[in-house]
C-alpha cells in the first residue's frame, strides 16, 4: 500500500484522482433563453444606474417635492399595511381554521385584487366610497367623510392592492403551523380567544411580518388604484410612482432620482427579507 | 384556581363511559380511577388509546357514553351536556409536550395558572415552585429548543400539574426519550405520579412504563377492552396474544381435559395444573428447548418445528418457530451455535409441562365481546 494515503486507505482509489467530471450538462435550448430572461430583467434596472445624474443626485434628492412625496409614500404605504394587518389577518385566520360553508368562493374573492388591473380596482373603489357611491354617500352625509382625492383615499387604495398579499402569506402560515400547540393551550385553559393572541399569533409571527413586508412594498409601489381613486395632487395624493410618472413627461433626470430611491427601497427591502422569510422551498 | 376540590370520600374521580365513532372503528371502554390511582391504558397502535385520552380531554367529542369527573357531567351527549377543553379540570402531557416555542420554561409553566385567572405574580411565584420540584430551577428562563429531552419533558409534567388538575392525562410521556434519559425521567416521574393527588390516566405502548407507573393496566384492542388488573396478574395470565408478546410469553388456547389441553385436533400440550373446559396455556420462551433430534425419555411436550427468525434478545437469542404452534424459544448463542441455527432448518422443540401455566379461558375479569373473539 506504497505511496497511498494511510489515513483511509479503503476509499481512496489508486493512481491519480480523475478530475471531476460534469455530469449533466445544460442543454442550449435551455440555457439560452434563462439566460436572456435573466438579462432581459437586470439590464433595465442596471441602465437606471448607469444612467443616474450622480453628480446632481444629493441635490435633487433633497429637493421639497421629492421629499415630500417620499414622506407621503412611506406614510401612505405604512398606514396601509397597519389597515391590512387589522384585517387581514383574521380574515386569514378564519380561511385557514375555519370550515364554513364557501370558504373556497372566499378565498378566490380574497385573491381577485391580486390579479385585477389596478385601474380597475380603482375604478370600483370609485364606485363604493365615491361621492355618489354606494358606501361613500352614506359616508359622505352621516359623517362628512370625502375618501377620493385625500391621503385617506390614497390609504384605502393601497390597502385594497395589497392586503391579498397578506392574507395570502398570513393563512399559509397558519395552516403550516401545528394546531396541535392550540389544544395544548386549550387543555391550560386558554378560551379560542387567548389561544390565538397567545398562542397562534406568536407561532405564526414571522409569517405574518413577512406578509406585511410584501404587502408594504406593494403598497409603496401602487400606482394604478391610486391615480384613479385619489388623483394626483403634490403634498395631498402624490406618491412616489406618480410623482415619477409626473416627472417623466417634464424632466427625466428627475424621474431617474426617483425610481432610483423606489428601487433602493425595494432591494433592501428583499436583502433584509432573503434568508429569513422568502428562501424558494 | 382550584374551584373543585378533590371529595375525600365518595366514589372515583373520573367515571367514564366513552363511545366514538369513526367510521369504522368503534371505542367502547368504560373507566374508573379514583383519587390517587394511576391506570395505564396499553395496547397496539391503533387500538383507541389517543382517542381515549382526547375524549376525556374534549379534544373529541363522545357519540355516546359520559365522562363524569368528581361528580360533573363533562360530556354527556343524550343529556346534551358539553363542557369545551378549556373548562375541564384536567391536565394533559403531549407525546411530543408541545411546548410553546416562543415561551420561557417558566412562562410555560406559568401558563396554565394565568388562564385560570391568577394573577401574574402569583402564577410566575406557582411556577417557579413547580420547576423547583421537578429539578429544573436553573433553566426557569431557558426556551424549549434549549432544553434537553428529559428537561422538557419534566417542563412539560410541571406545566400540566401546575393547573391541579383531578384527572391527569400522560399520553406516551416517555416514548420520545432516549433509552438511558428514559430510565431516570421514568423514575421521577413515577414520583410525581404518586404525589399526584388526583386520578392519572397513563396512556403507554411501553409494557416497562405501564409495570413501574402504573396501579392497575387496562389493555384495550380494537377499541374494546380485553383485559384489566394489577401488574402481576396480567404478566402471569395473559389473555390475548397481543397481552403475551407485552410480556414476553408463548400464549396458547385450547380445550383442558385434566392435564392435557388440546390445542388443535393432534395437537396438545402436557400442563402441571388440571383443568377442565376452556383454557389459556402460557409459557416463557426461556423454558423452550430445542434439540436437533426429537428427545426421548422424559414428561416432556415435544414437537418438530421450523426455524423463521433469529434475532439477539438480551443475552440470548431468540429463535422463532413455525409448526404446529408458533412459539418463540429464548437459547444462548453457545447452543444457537451447537444447533448451526439457521432459517429453514427443522428442529425439535421441548417444553416441560412444570414449565407450563394453564388458567381457564372464562373470563373472570372482562366480560367483553373482543375478549372472547377468537373462542
Amino acid at each position: 500500500m506504497v505511496g497511498i494515503d494511510e489515513q483511509d486507505p479503503a476509499v481512496r482509489p489508486k493512481g491519480p484522482v480523475p478530475p471531476r467530471r460534469r455530469t449533466q450538462r445544460v442543454p442550449a435550448p435551455l440555457l439560452l433563453p434563462a439566460g436572456a430572461g435573466l438579462a432581459f430583467l437586470v439590464l433595465p434596472l442596471a441602465g437606471l444606474v448607469y444612467r443616474a445624474p450622480w453628480t446632481s443626485l444629493p441635490r435633487r434628492l433633497t429637493e421639497p417635492e421629492v421629499l415630500t412625496a417620499l414622506r407621503l409614500s412611506l406614510q401612505a404605504a405604512t398606514i396601509a399595511t397597519g389597515v391590512c394587518l387589522a384585517l387581514g389577518v383574521p380574515l386569514a385566520w378564519l380561511l385557514a381554521r375555519v370550515d364554513f360553508p364557501g370558504r373556497r368562493i372566499v378565498r378566490a374573492l380574497v385573491t381577485v385584487p391580486l390579479v385585477l388591473p389596478p385601474v380597475v380596482g380603482g375604478i370600483a373603489l370609485l364606485l363604493v366610497f365615491g361621492r355618489r357611491g354606494i358606501i361613500g354617500t352614506w359616508l359622505d352625509s352621516t359623517f362628512g367623510i370625502t375618501l377620493p382625492f385625500t391621503t385617506t383615499g390614497v390609504i384605502v387604495a393601497e390597502a385594497f392592492v395589497a392586503m391579498p398579499f397578506l392574507v395570502i402569506a398570513v393563512e399559509g402560515a397558519l395552516r403550516g403551523a401545528d394546531t396541535r400547540y392550540e389544544e395544548a393551550a386549550a387543555t391550560l385553559g386558554a378560551g379560542r380567544w387567548t389561544t390565538f393572541t397567545h398562542v397562534t399569533l406568536p407561532l405564526v409571527a414571522p409569517g405574518i411580518a413577512a406578509g406585511a413586508v410584501l404587502g408594504w412594498a406593494r403598497a409603496l409601489g401602487e400606482f394604478g388604484a391610486t391615480i384613479t381613486f385619489a388623483g394626483n395632487f403634490p403634498g395631498r395624493t402624490q406618491t412616489m410612482p406618480l410623482a415619477v410618472y409626473l416627472a417623466l413627461e417634464t424632466d427625466l433626470q428627475a424621474a431617474i432620482v426617483l425610481s432610483l430611491i423606489l428601487l433602493t427601497v425595494s432591494v433592501t427591502i428583499l436583502a433584509a427579507l432573503r434568508d429569513k422569510w422568502l428562501t424558494a422551498p | 384556581m382550584t374551584d373543585v376540590r378533590i371529595e375525600p370520600a365518595s366514589g372515583p374521580i373520573l367515571d367514564a363511559h366513552l363511545v366514538v365513532d369513526r367510521g369504522a372503528f368503534r371505542l367502547d371502554l368504560r373507566l374508573r380511577i379514583d383519587a390517587g390511582e394511576v391506570v395505564g391504558l396499553l395496547g397496539p397502535n391503533g387500538a383507541g388509546k389517543t382517542t381515549t385520552l382526547r375524549a376525556l380531554a374534549g379534544l373529541q367529542p363522545l357519540s355516546a357514553g359520559h365522562i363524569t369527573v368528581a361528580g360533573r357531567d363533562l360530556d354527556r351527549p343524550d343529556r346534551r351536556l358539553w363542557t369545551p377543553t378549556e373548562r375541564r379540570p384536567i391536565g394533559v402531557v403531549f407525546q411530543d409536550y408541545l411546548l410553546f416555542p416562543h415561551l420561557t420554561a417558566l412562562d410555560n409553566v406559568a401558563f396554565g395558572p394565568r388562564r385560570h385567572g391568577v394573577d401574574r405574580r402569583t402564577a410566575r411565584r406557582r411556577a417557579v415552585d413547580w420547576l423547583a420540584r421537578v429539578g429544573l430551577h436553573e433553566h426557569a428562563r431557558s426556551k424549549p429548543r434549549q432544553l434537553s429531552g428529559g428537561q422538557a419533558q419534566r417542563v412539560a409534567l410541571a406545566r400540566a400539574l401546575a393547573v391541579d388538575p383531578l384527572l391527569l392525562l400522560l399520553d406516551e410521556p416517555l416514548a420520545a426519550l432516549d433509552a438511558r434519559t428514559r430510565l431516570d425521567t421514568r423514575a421521577e416521574l413515577h414520583r410525581h405520579l404518586t404525589e399526584h393527588p388526583g386520578a392519572t390516566l397513563l396512556v403507554t405502548h411501553d409494557p416497562l412504563d405501564a409495570l413501574v407507573l402504573a396501579d392497575r393496566l387496562l389493555i384495550i384492542e380494537d377499541g374494546h377492552l380485553v383485559q384489566e388488573g394489577d401488574a402481576a396478574t396480567i404478566t402471569a395470565q395473559p389473555r390475548t396474544d397481543y397481552v403475551a408478546r407485552l410480556v414476553g410469553l408463548n400464549l396458547y388456547r385450547g380445550k383442558a381435559d385434566g392435564h392435557t389441553i388440546h390445542l388443535s385436533d393432534d395437537f396438545s400440550l402436557s400442563v402441571g395444573d388440571p383443568l377442565h373446559g376452556d383454557a389459556f396455556v402460557a409459557f416463557p420462551p426461556t423454558a423452550v428447548a430445542l434439540h436437533p433430534h426429537q428427545p426421548d425419555g422424559s414428561p416432556r411436550n415435544t414437537w418438530p418445528a421450523t426455524v423463521t427468525g433469529l434475532q439477539r434478545h438480551g443475552d440470548n437469542l431468540r429463535v422463532q418457530l413455525a409448526g404446529p404452534i408458533a412459539a418463540a424459544a429464548d437459547i444462548t448463542p453457545a447452543a444457537a451455535a451447537h444447533l448451526q441455527l439457521a432459517p429453514g432448518q427443522t428442529v425439535w422443540a421441548a417444553v416441560k409441562a412444570t414449565e407450563t401455566r394453564a388458567y381457564p379461558a372464562a373470563a373472570r375479569q372482562v366480560t367483553t365481546p373482543a375478549a372472547s373473539k377468537d373462542s
